[in-house]
């Protein structure tokens, strides 16, 4: 496959790899997939290194023409994939001829999809990624309409598996576990069971850069300003409001409201898939919770 | 010194001061510990991203304390100087002067007659927060932020100046202007003001 021709972009579709590394120094984050797993899955299965470049697709609605044939896979949000209007199978190496239409449609479960092609997408790298990063504005412009994304040569061998098992994601609550800390002194001693006491509902003020949080108050205890510090992926900061922001792949790389949890890395992946209006449950491990708790 | 996990993401490490915080960055910033993917240094802070599938965090620990003892409180070696010209014509040159209780010319002479150092970026990329100059100048924020400020504004806010980037919005106390370009991605590093360098400013002609 030589290109993809951009039909209809849906409502936010962007570049993506694994993200750009060693310039946070410089107030530049590593932005990426914000499900790292999913691009991962679906380079994997069309034969190119993890960190190839893909395409991430915020709820559905992308439709792309192959310029040459080639191989595609689906991953992440689970819902309907169609080539040349035929359904068509997610976690599965697609065969596509010169000119054939691929079309993503809005998810079942899930937010964000995954179009991964033999080859990678061939931007022009920025700062050694090819991801782009919202929040700095830098990378590839989000997906337009008629824009013509190059193919890179492929190398080595297609897997000899044509599919993979993959749990769909939830559309229940979505449990995700975290630690206390960095700065948990700066709450109320009961505000770590409230983090984990009830579900937080994921609410429309969600992006690439964190999603926004509503559910039991965290009360703070410490006054004054915390001097702005580093921030990770996962981190629930919590600003004024009482109410935590969750962290994703485009995140300030420092942030001024203290962190009473991280979620653990390997969640925060499937954090990336939940949708305006479902809900999460923190699971804290025993240990931290306090002993009236 | 405290050192913080952020779950197996992260080790954020608490130094007294500033120059503590450059010193450790300098000497973690060339040999960094296995897993380790990437460094920040703030105010008082370094966080060290780790790689969870290939960072041993107690053995990152062992190799901060002991890289610390060994350092001290001493500034990075060999930091370039940059001298950045400014006219002075900010916006908020008369109110920063009300602040402190300087003239205009007296602002003016606070700024260029100290060396500042390159504490840490954020903000946007190639923001860097300068510290270390002359603590008259110390003012608040806008009680409002501006919606728009231009690229090359050198700006104060608590106890650092730093030179917007780009265009942005920003709620920071406009001193003057200079045609240095911060960031230039076609540069290599693009960032001009990176933790540690030290700069002067003078008044263009």
């Amino acid at each position: 496959m030589k290109a993809l021709d951009v039909i209809t972009p849906g409502p936010f579709s962007t570049v993506q790899d694994l993200g750009r590394f060693g310039w946070a120094a410089l107030g530049v984050g590593v932005s990426g997939a914000a499900d790292r797993d999913a691009l991962r899955l679906g380079n994997r299965l069309v034969g190119n290194a993890e960190d190839a470049a893909g395409i991430e697709v915020t709820f559905g609605g992308l439709e792309v023409r192959a310029v040459g044939a080639g191989y595609a896979a689906v991953t992440g949000a689970y819902g309907p994939v169609a080539v040349n209007g035929r359904p068509a199978a997610a976690n599965a190496v697609l065969r596509l001829a010169d000119g054939d239409r691929l079309r993503i449609g809005t998810p079942d479960a899930g937010l964000r999809a995954y179009l991964a092609v033999r080859g990678g997408i061939d931007v022009a790298p920025v700062l050694g990624s090819r991801a782009t990063d919202t929040m700095a504005g830098i990378g590839p412009d989000p997906l337009t309409p008629g824009a013509r994304l190059p193919v890179g040569d492929p190398h080595g061998d297609l897997p000899s598996v044509d599919h993979a098992p993959v749990r769909t994601p939830t559309v229940e609550v979505l449990i995700l576990r975290v630690v206390p800390g960095p700065r948990a002194d700066w709450f109320a001693p009961d505000a770590l069971d409230a983090l984990g006491s009830a579900p937080y509902e994921v609410t429309t003020d969600s992006d690439r850069i964190g999603m926004r949080l509503t559910g039991p108050p965290l009360e703070r205890t410490r006054p004054g300003e915390l001097p702005s510090e580093g921030m990770v992926r996962g981190a629930l900061q919590v600003p004024p409001s009482r109410m935590p922001t969750l962290l994703l792949a485009d995140h300030p790389v420092t942030g001024g409201y203290p962190v009473i949890a991280v979620v653990v890395a390997a969640d925060v992946d499937r954090a990336a898939q939940a949708r305006p209006g479902q809900r999460i449950r923190f699971r804290l491990p025993r240990m931290a919770r306090s002993a009236h708790g | 010194m405290r050192v913080l996990p952020c779950a197996d993401a992260g080790l954020l490490v608490e130094l007294d001061d500033l120059a503590g915080v450059l010193a450790l960055y300098a000497a973690l910033r060339d040999d960094p510990p296995p897993g380790v993917t990437g460094l920040v240094p703030a105010a008082r802070t370094l966080l060290l991203h780790l790689d969870p599938a290939r960072a041993d965090a107690d053995a990152v620990e062992r190799r901060i304390r002991a890289t610390a003892v060994s350092e001290g409180g001493d500034g990075p070696d060999g930091a370039p100087l940059v001298t950045i010209p400014v006219v002075y014509d900010g916006a908020d040159l008369g109110d920063i002067a009300a602040h402190t209780g300087l003239s205009a010319a007296e602002v003016v002479a606070a700024h260029t007659g100290a060396e500042w150092t390159v504490a840490f970026c954020g903000f946007s990329p190639g923001f860097g927060y300068l510290a270390g100059g002359d603590p008259r100048l110390h003012v608040p924020r806008r009680t409002e932020s501006r919606t728009r400020v231009p690229a090359g504004a050198v700006a104060l806010a608590g106890e650092f100046t730093g030179v917007y980037p780009r265009e942005s919005p920003g709620g920071w106390q406009l001193l003057g202007r200079t045609e240095v370009l911060t960031w230039d991605l076609d540069r290599d590093p693009p960032g001009l003001l990176r933790p540690g360098v030290r700069v002067r400013f003078e008044e263009a002609g």
